[in-house]
């Protein structure tokens, strides 16, 4: 084996991403993946690796408005994307809806894998307002816990979910009277 | 907090979680989220065999590689070995040291033997494929069998037979008699899968050397951070004074996190050695194959019963798999010990035999997992129940009421006594709760249309508080049992509390705060916890066995009443009265039966006086306020309890066990926060399941693992995980300060042997009885549809 062979492309490049709405340009090589620019070079740390190979679902972001593994993208592929972490989800030190109600059901513990739950859940629920809680478990199956039993993540969903609906309906109802 | 909330205690109430407004904002800081100015990372070169000969290790187009800074063997750092001790003679246990990095020889597939530090983790990664490692590759031990051969290579030369500890713990005179004698004697051959504890956040640690403190600080993802702290100090030869341990939040552990890792002293060394920060991260490859194991386990026992179906003895041969070294602090005594001590578990048994041993093999180390021998020796235990239930023709709830022990403090023939619990009466309930929703008659009716519903059942206890003297018991050399705990007051009247107790996810934050709050008569809010800083806090064990809130919660309820004292001697002394005729409570110090302004005193005011105004103090109360207690167990320890009960179906075509129903009655003493006990129970169970039916790290014949990614080792998600009905008992603790047992471990305890019982109810009309965990759709799918006969 030469030394050429040993020799690694690290050409770094200039991206820009648009993460929570900042626009941030990056020098980075183009092999880091999306959830190390996201943690490393933005300091965005909220988002967590859990697995590196797309199926514990810890780095879970929201790429124009979709749950995407940020671990399984390229953060060059991201340009010219909405990314959401979990940093967004809060207005200051006001916790969403969605944080509220997974601290009121205890649906974390350490709370590693809460980041990407909550941005699974963020997505799913903006596509599906109307979900059933079954169809809330099949979608929390896709990330992992380690902690909870799943259980009160399932119900801190479906409360929140159910809660929106509520306020919804008594928007339209206002509305029509 | 409600109206009707308002004054009365906080503990016993499911407060909001106080850790959770950072967790749910993505403002919780884990070991990885740390970043230093000149932080390097590491990676290291892992043993590509089983079993070899080191013949050389070549680093030098490692260290060519763009982006590598260092690389370093065991001999350049020359760093000392980690060696867990036990007390006991040779012929009970041997002793081996585990290098920090392997010197001369590998004995695993994964085993570190050289250090990259790179500018970043790619960079360092990058270097690893080109390290060049020759080996001179040695037969690998793989199994029981080829360890204990008479003619067997040896892992470590010093342990004859592979086995590390082998100890004959109890041998009733007379066993032998009994069982000839028996009605009927029943045996199980139960064997349990190699599994890995899985916390979500791997392990890793940043290291570096504090110039102005003299200090290295290793910051790590650990449960035991002074236990972490020994050992850094002792391997790179530095007093404990300059090391610091500190632990930020933490991913789950699992007892995986409980021993010392040798990759967090390595990282520690080369951070030494290059004058700057040092992060290391576990990947997932690594987590899966490399990192500590747990839970292979092999029992052979027997028990005899009269025709009444009471046992009269029992008799167990047990072998453990530690895998290929000790772990630190505990040893490969930690799962033999644990399951010779405490089988009999439950029931009166009245003789008892066991052999406990513990083998070395060329398979990752293992640690003392969740639950540790005790999801293994209660499947042994209900499993031999259950056969027995059968061939006496008992109801299998019937024969447990009859076995269980009922009468407290009760004392075993294996000398432990356990305090009093609910054995009967969790019993009586979890089969009551399953026989009122209508599982029995659902088990009926299934079967007639030809479906396969099974339920079972296990009855159980947990030792939960450990003190020094049951851990002194097991004969360790380094014992764990006590904490200590302090309680300081700044003068704005806030309290901050030491545990020696590390969360990774227990809620400590919270449920610490809830019992200092109360013993003060302070918000909850005015409570701040320090854990996991070697030099914050005084010292202590960290947090395993569910040792938390019986043990820790003990010494910080303990200390916050010593501190309650001297507010209230401080006030008595303003007030010119008794300190009796002093209260805390609702955020106020108060004067018993007055009604006036004057009556009153906020926390802040007596601050005040200890702090700003020592010159209005009598002469025998001193300046400032705080207050230290010291909570340690001196007898057998406390006893969780529970009875889950689960409904199975089967499926014929795929062989699916698909768990349609989980009940869970436990008994924790006091709950502290009920929400927190049912989150541990749902998690415990959680991981039980997984153990019962997925989990499981195999080894090939040349020893390489079969499981190093999610695509291997299945672990289950919200698809496999059932919901979980909790009902509560409250047998308080009379021994320790909060009347809590602990409640961390049950969960595990209890779900693979419900499981595996209600597998084999299911299975009862084929004949087939199921003994190894994890069970495969494929064992079931075999039971289920047999080879015709041809």
């Amino acid at each position: 084996m030469t030394d050429d062979t040993l020799m690694t492309p690290r050409e770094p490049q200039l991206i820009a991403l648009n993460v929570n709405g900042e626009q941030h340009e990056v020098i980075t090589e183009a092999r880091r993946t999306l959830v190390d620019v996201l943690r490393h070079e933005l300091r965005l740390t909220g988002t967590h690796v859990g697995c590196e190979h797309g199926i514990c679902g810890a780095c879970t972001v929201l790429v124009d408005d979709r749950p995407v593994r940020a671990c399984l993208m390229f953060a060059a592929q991201a340009e010219g994307a909405r990314i959401r972490t979990v940093e967004s989800l809060a207005d200051g030190n006001l916790l969403s809806d969605l944080q509220r109600a997974f601290s009121e059901h205890h649906a974390l513990q350490c709370g590693f894998c809460t980041p990407g739950f909550l941005m699974l859940a963020e997505g799913f629920l903006a596509e599906r307002p109307e979900a059933t809680k079954e169809e809330i478990r099949e979608v929390v199956a896709a990330n992992m816990c380690r902690c909870t039993g799943y259980q009160t993540i399932v119900e801190a969903i479906d409360a929140c979910a159910t809660a929106r609906r509520r306020a919804c309906a008594r928007a339209c109802d206002s509305k029509e009277n | 907090m409600t109206r009707e909330e308002q004054g009365r205690p906080l503990v016993g109430r499911s407060v909001p979680r106080r850790e959770d407004r950072r967790l749910v904002s993505g403002r919780g800081r884990f070991v990885d989220d740390i970043a230093l100015p000149g932080m390097l990372h590491a990676q290291f070169v892992r043993s590509t065999v089983a079993h070899g000969e080191i013949v050389s290790v070549d680093l030098s187009a490692v260290r060519r590689v763009p982006g590598v800074v260092a690389a370093f063997t065991a001999d350049d750092l020359a760093i000392g070995d980690i060696t867990a001790q036990l007390g006991r003679p040779r012929s009970q246990f041997v002793p081996t040291a585990m290098p920090v990095l392997a010197r001369d020889k590998v004995r695993y597939v994964g085993e570190p033997l050289a250090i990259v530090v790179g500018l970043d983790a790619y960079a360092a990664e990058d270097g690893l494929e080109a390290a060049h490692v020759e080996y001179a590759p040695l037969p690998p031990v793989l199994g029981e069998e080829t360890a204990l051969a008479d003619d067997a290579v040896l892992v470590h030369d010093e342990a004859a037979r592979n086995t590390l500890v082998d100890v004959s713990l109890f041998a009733t005179d007379g066993i032998d008699d009994i069982f000839d004698a028996a009605h009927r004697v029943v045996e199980v051959d139960v064997t349990t899968g190699r599994q890995n504890a899985l916390p979500l956040e791997t392990r890793g640690a940043v290291a570096h050397w504090d110039d102005r403190e003299e200090q290295l600080l290793l910051q790590t993802c650990t449960q035991v951070p002074h236990q972490v702290r020994t050992v850094a100090s002792r391997c790179l030869r530095l007093d404990e004074r300059a090391v610091r341990v500190v632990v930020p939040d933490m991913g789950g552990g699992f007892g995986q996190k409980c021993v010392v890792g040798r990759e967090e002293i390595a990282a520690a060394a080369a951070a030494l050695r290059l004058g700057r920060p040092v992060k290391w991260i576990e990947d997932r490859k690594d987590a899966l194959s490399a990192s500590f194991l747990a839970r292979e386990q092999h029992y052979r026992a027997r028990a005899a019963f009269d025709a009444d179906g009471r046992i009269l003895a029992l008799d167990a041969d047990v072998v453990c798999d530690m895998g290929a070294y000790s772990c630190y602090p505990f040893t490969a005594g930690i799962e033999p010990l644990m399951a010779s001590a405490e089988m009999p578990g439950v029931y009166k048994v009245p003789a008892y035999r066991v052999r406990g041993r513990a083998i070395t093999t060329n398979k990752a180390p293992t640690a003392p997992y969740r639950g540790v021998s005790r999801p293994q020796y209660v499947m042994v235990v209900e499993r031999l129940f259950e056969r027995a239930a059968r061939e006496l023709g008992l109801d299998s709830v019937e024969i447990r009421r009859r076995n269980v022990i009922t009468d407290f403090p009760y004392t075993g023939v294996n000398n432990i006594t356990y305090d009093p619990g609910s054995y009967l009466e969790s019993l009586n309930l979890c089969e009551q709760v399953v026989r009122d929703e209508g599982w029995y008659d659902t088990r009926t009716a299934a079967a007639v249309e030809g479906r396969h519903i099974g339920i079972g059942y296990a009855c159980f206890s947990e030792r939960t508080g450990y003190g020094s003297s049951a851990f002194a018991q097991r004969k360790m050399q380094v014992v764990p049992g006590f904490d200590i705990s302090e309680v300081r007051m700044d003068t704005s009247g806030a309290v901050t509390v030491t545990t020696g107790t590390m969360s990774h996810g227990q809620s400590h934050e919270t449920t610490m705060a809830q019992i200092v709050a109360d013993a003060l008569g302070l918000d909850i809010a005015r409570v701040r916890l320090h854990q996991g800083d070697t030099d914050r806090v005084t010292y202590g064990w960290g947090t395993f066995a569910s040792r938390s809130i019986t043990v820790g919660g003990s010494a910080v309820r303990l200390a916050a009443e010593r501190l309650g004292d001297k507010l209230r001697a401080i006030a008595a002394a303003l007030w010119d009265t008794e300190p009796e005729e002093v209260e805390l409570a609702e955020g106020q110090v108060r004067r018993r039966g007055g009604d006036g302004a004057r009556d009153v005193l906020t926390h802040q005011e007596i601050a005040d006086v200890a702090y700003l105004r020592a010159d209005l103090l009598p002469k025998d109360i001193e300046p400032g306020l705080t207050a230290t207690a010291t909570f340690d167990v001196f007898n057998d320890g406390t006893f969780s309890n529970a009875t889950h009960g689960v409904v199975v179906e089967l499926h014929q075509d795929t062989g699916q066990v698909e768990i349609l129903r989980y009940v869970c009655v436990e008994d924790c003493g006091v709950a502290i926060h009920p929400q927190v006990v049912e989150g541990q129970c749902r998690g415990g169970i959680a991981q039980g399941i997984a153990g019962a039916l997925y989990e499981e790290v195999t080894y090939d014949a040349v020893g390489e693992p079969s499981a190093t990614s999610f695509m291997d080792y299945k672990v289950p998600t919200a698809h496999e995980i059932p919901e979980v009905s909790i009902h509560h008992l409250e047998t308080p603790c009379a021994f320790t300060a909060t009347g809590a047992k602990g409640a961390g471990e049950g969960g595990t305890i209890g779900a693979p042997a419900a499981v595996l019982n209600a597998v084999n109810d299911a299975l009862r009309p084929t004949g087939t009885e199921l003994d190894h965990t994890p069970i495969t759709p494929q064992t079931v799918h075999r039971a289920l549809n047999p080879e015709p006969v041809p």
